[in-house]
């Protein structure tokens, strides 16, 4: 597999701006931490420094909860008619639209995720799910009561106040729109805390928010990291409600704080252990295809990716003869490059866990097939990696790696697979790749799982909700179902005097 | 006031105490011993006896069941039935709840120092239709096709959770057992009930009579015991799928964070209530003098929805408090089994001795008292109803839940005043507004942070009302549609779709 221009930003015809923004931005500011303290941001293709960024701690979560509280309880913000929010959603969808490229280029820069990709796709994604939520605002509904005596019942869905979101690094922004566009649209203001690996598209955003006219204290961004600023959010005696997307360890100590503390809801979305179950009658290249988009995709830095490859035994060598093959051609290189299909991993420390995860996988007496090292001198690029002969009491096909390692499994039957699927604490999603209908509807409904993906995978749509079974978490994002973790629903009774009818 | 019976200990010899036929723990649809062997004693608050040693459920214990539980849910019959089925089988076991009634309510008599006369007529006849309100939902559980921005097919599926631990508190245990076993039931899961430890009874009673009606071994499996084992076994077990709880806001905050340590199961809390009842200057005083002291003194006080601060606003005060006067003579503190009883005793010696510490605390503090302050002089957890007045908000009394027949009366002027006062708590189950006014109800209706809000009634409650807390008073919601939500976990299934006429 070839490695192209790691390093020369020059090549690629992509201004990569200067880095405007590294403050902390609370009730429509952008201010130093309290401390006066600043932490780097790195960029993976190198290890070096990009910026540093001012660094929020328990003072600053303070101030911005404060900020969040008075908006919430005094502001306009939650008073709007629905449409009142969605016209400054819309504006701010605009907004990202109009700044497309700067905010992608901030993310292919801390992140080192695909410039073009974020151009084209995850940014533009990011704009529409806040127009989805936008156009949500002035349908939330409650309902009127059937009673069972002469009482008028109904159920009002009312915003739960003030939101801490917690986001990890791999999706900066559209995992903070995800969580943020339906909080405001159900009237909540917002306490963002970017991982502390990429907070510069979200302090980006910050700006946007405030050029789109949003008042202040509705929407914070705190930077800094999980064991202070995260930690503060979870465990605040005035925020009403936490989402968190990230590691199945940290999901625990966020719901722990937060049960210490005000016992605040909080809504999780962890680790997964995905199967992916290729049956003997898929088209083997386009198996081959998605298999490789499910496992690489995002190098391999996602929650749904394909980490194991249940593949039946009829077409076992086939598809990994063709695995392997397309896997060789894969361009890792810089996240710039039109070409690459695989930038760096997103830090040391990660690319420190997937090659010991490497090793261990030949340890543990997996063959390897391809890839396995490192790419490059300077960065965090790996080559795609493939095993075969994976066992399923392996580590490697136990634990979740978050890296371009993919796992190739044999089974004979259906029932086998259904097995051998549901076996893990995980269940974020599964992907089935058959012709057959009715192959298609028994493992989608036998999986437990939270999302199932037949003839396809990684496919979200803003109308359908995401989230996992079992160790995943739980809560919803995405489609209307997401807006019910934003809401109080309130029953509201009266006695009724000659009514009709109850 | 009026006491009947008061001291007079011969009352309980009228009455014929059931039998006491089921004292197991109910798993995988047997009546077993503990592990330990051991037993704990139940007992009867009106005097302090023994009622019946009750086997004591462990970790051991909990394992059993949630491994009969699992074995039920991953290979059983019950979540693969048709919804209809679900519902036939669960309307029969109302039918059996219907001609048991007697006999539950004098355990729940006995048990917790309920009513007789309102648990035949009101507390077991609600447990059965709780039931049927969701044997009626088990077909109806719908998910969703999902609008598409390309060519995609998506759709939710509601599937059950799975196996699901259930703790209830010992003030309702025949509705809350209903509350909940009912929905989780209609959505296909299999459950392990874990009573209060002061009243177990009626529980086990309800897994005989599931049996009866036909749910299979391993569905519904009761473990009586305490919550520092029993309960956080539960709560911390790493094959259990969900808990929903209600008890004490100290409680939840154990589980919930017992659930995250364990396998990060979600939780519902519905915990406590230091919910505000408000009367208006226009307010009938007749009318709302008598729903007042109904919300405090209902069910002895022992209820997380009791109106325990009642905001009186100043045109209204004088009559209202002269109305009070004369009320609560009327009220009979007296054995349960009595009819003529408005209240019983406190459910045990350390909720009595809590209440009265609460009436030390509100005199010391400077409130004045206006009615009751004491506990009759009898044996059993008899307090009388009791009235401070001249109450402010930072007393203790008017901030921590007592859980006992107490009512604080405080003075307001302006309808934003007592919003505010009204929200001035780390609180949010319930609230009453006393005014026929349209724009105080609405008003005051929305403004208050509380997740039932009742206008000119209070305990309005229904089978099709969702019920729960805001803030720390919990989350999640029971009854209603809304309450089957946390026994279900949605999942999308999404295929890509070829020549489709439109999205």
């Amino acid at each position: 597999m070839a490695i192209e221009s790691n390093g020369k930003k020059t090549e690629f015809s992509v201004m990569i701006p200067d880095v405007k923004f590294t403050k902390l931005f609370i009730n429509g500011n952008f201010v130093d931490s309290v401390s006066g303290k600043t932490f780097e941001t790195i960029d993976p293709r190198t290890g070096d420094p990009i910026a540093r960024i001012a660094e929020g701690d328990t003072e600053d979560v303070d101030l911005a909860v404060k900020a969040a509280r008075e908006a919430f309880d005094n502001g306009p913000w939650p008073r709007l008619p629905g449409q009142g929010r969605r016209r400054l959603m819309m504006k701010l969808a605009d907004l990202i639209e109009q700044n497309v490229e700067e905010i992608a280029a901030l993310e292919a820069l801390e992140a080192g995720k695909l410039y073009s990709l974020l151009k084209n796709m995850d940014i533009p994604a990011a704009a529409e799910t806040l127009r989805y939520y936008a156009g949500a605002a002035d349908k939330i509904h409650g309902e009127t009561l059937k009673m069972s005596r002469d009482l008028q019942g109904y159920t009002l869905c009312e915003p739960i106040g003030v939101v801490g979101v917690i986001i990890p690094w791999n999706y900066p922004c559209n995992l903070m729109f995800i969580k943020f566009a339906p909080a405001l649209a159900a009237g909540c203001t917002v306490v963002v805390k970017p991982s502390e690996e990429t907070s510069l598209s979200a302090l980006f955003c910050a700006h946007l928010v405030k050029e789109a006219g949003f008042p202040d204290g509705v929407f914070n961004v705190v930077p800094g990291y999980g064991h202070t600023a995260g930690a503060a959010i979870s465990s605040h005696m005035d925020i009403d409600k936490v989402t968190f997307t990230g590691s199945t360890k940290v999901g625990r100590l966020v719901m722990v704080a937060a049960a210490k503390s005000n016992l605040k809801p909080v809504s999780l979305e962890l680790g997964g252990k995905n199967p992916l179950i290729v049956c003997d009658d898929a088209d083997v290249e386009t198996a081959a295809t998605i298999v490789l988009l499910g496992s690489l995709w995002n190098k391999g830095e996602l929650c749904v990716s394909s980490s194991r490859i249940l593949i039946q035994e009829g077409i076992y060598e086939e598809l990994s003869k063709k695995l392997v093959e397309k896997a060789q051609k894969w361009v890792v290189g810089d996240p710039f490059d039109p070409r690459t299909q695989q930038g760096p991993q997103v830090n040391q420390v990660q690319f420190d866990k997937i090659l010991s995860y490497i090793e261990l996988g030949k340890a543990e007496g997996a063959t390897l097939l391809t890839g396995g090292k490192r790419c490059s001198e300077r960065g965090f690029y790996i080559e795609p990696t493939i095993f075969t002969d994976v066992q399923d009491h392996m580590r490697i096909a136990k634990e979740e790696i978050f890296g371009p390692v993919i796992s190739l499994m044999k089974f004979k039957t259906i029932e086998e697979a259904i097995k051998r699927a549901n076996a893990t604490t995980y269940g974020l999603a599964a992907g089935i790749l058959t012709k057959d209908l009715n192959i298609a509807n028994t493992v989608s409904r036998s999986i437990r799982a939270g999302s199932i993906w037949i003839n396809c995978y990684a496919v979200f749509d803003r109308d359908c909700p995401y989230g996992g079974y079992k160790m995943s978490g739980f809560g919803r994002d995405l489609g209307m179902k997401a807006l019910d973790q934003y809401l109080q629903v309130k029953a509201v009774v009266t006695p009724l005097y000659n009514s009709p009818w109850l | 006031m009026a006491a009947e019976s008061n001291g007079n200990g011969t009352m309980e010899s009228h009455f014929k105490l059931p039998q006491i036929k089921f004292t197991k723990l109910f798993i995988n649809g047997h009546f077993v011993d503990s592990v330990s062997g051991r037993t704990f004693e139940t007992i009867d608050p009106r005097t302090g006896d023994v009622i019946a040693n009750i086997a004591e459920g462990d970790k051991e214990d909990v394992d059993l069941a949630v491994q009969a539980a699992r074995q039920a849910f991953d290979n059983g019959p019950w979540p693969r039935l048709p919804g209809a089925e679900r519902g036939r089988i669960l309307l029969k076991f109302a039918d059996l709840i219907d001609e048991h009634t007697e006999e539950l309510a004098m355990l729940d008599a006995i048990d917790a120092g309920k009513l007789l006369h309102l648990a035949k007529f009101l507390d077991i006849p609600e447990t059965a239709e709780n039931l049927r309100y969701y044997a009626g939902a088990a077909d109806k559980i719908h998910g969703e096709t999902l609008k598409m921005s390309r060519e995609l097919q998506g759709y939710t599926l509601k599937e059950p959770i799975g196996v699901v631990g259930h703790i209830i508190p010992r003030n309702f245990p025949s509705t809350m057992f209903s509350m909940k076993v009912g929905p989780a039931l209609a959505a296909g899961c299999t459950m392990i009930v874990k009573p209060a430890e002061q009243t177990p009874l009626s529980a086990l009673y309800y897994a005989h009579l599931a049996k009866l009606a036909g749910i299979p071994d391993g569905v519904l499996n009761v473990v009586p015991g305490f919550g520092h084992t029993a309960g956080a076994a539960l709560s911390s077990h790493m094959d259990v799928d969900m808990i929903s709880f209600t008890g004490s806001t100290e409680v939840g905050s154990l589980i919930m964070q017992a659930a995250a340590k364990s396998n990060l199961k979600p939780v519902c809390l519905e915990l406590g209530g230091k919910s505000p009842f408000i009367i208006f200057d226009d307010a009938d005083v007749d009318k709302v003098a008598d729903l007042a002291l109904q919300g405090c003194y209902f069910n002895k006080g022992e209820i997380c929805v009791a109106g325990s601060r009642v905001f009186v606003q100043e045109g209204i005060y004088d009559k209202f408090l002269l109305k009070l006067k004369e009320k609560v003579e009327n009220w009979v503190v007296g054995d349960p089994f009595e009819p003529t009883s408005h209240y019983g005793p406190q459910v045990d010696k350390k909720q009595y001795e809590r209440v009265l510490s609460y009436i030390d605390k509100g005199n010391k503090e400077g409130a004045t008292l206006f009615h009751g302050g004491k506990a009759l002089e009898r044996k059993g957890y008899y307090i009388e109803p009791t009235i401070f007045i001249d109450v402010t908000d930072d007393m203790t009394i008017a901030k921590e839940e007592i859980f006992g027949p107490i009512m604080s009366v405080l003075k307001f002027k302006t309808i934003d005043e007592v919003i505010k006062r009204a929200n001035a708590t780390k609180y949010g189950l319930a609230a009453g507004i006393m005014t026929n006014d349209l724009n105080t109800a609405n008003t005051v209706s929305r403004s208050i942070r509380a997740g039932a809000i009742w206008i000119n009634c209070y305990f309005g409650f229904d089978k099709d009302i969702p019920y729960g807390g805001y803030k720390m008073s919990g989350f999640g919601r029971d009854m209603g549609i809304d309450g089957l939500v946390k026994y279900l976990q949605v999942k999308s299934v999404v295929t890509p779709i070829y020549n489709s006429p439109w999205l």
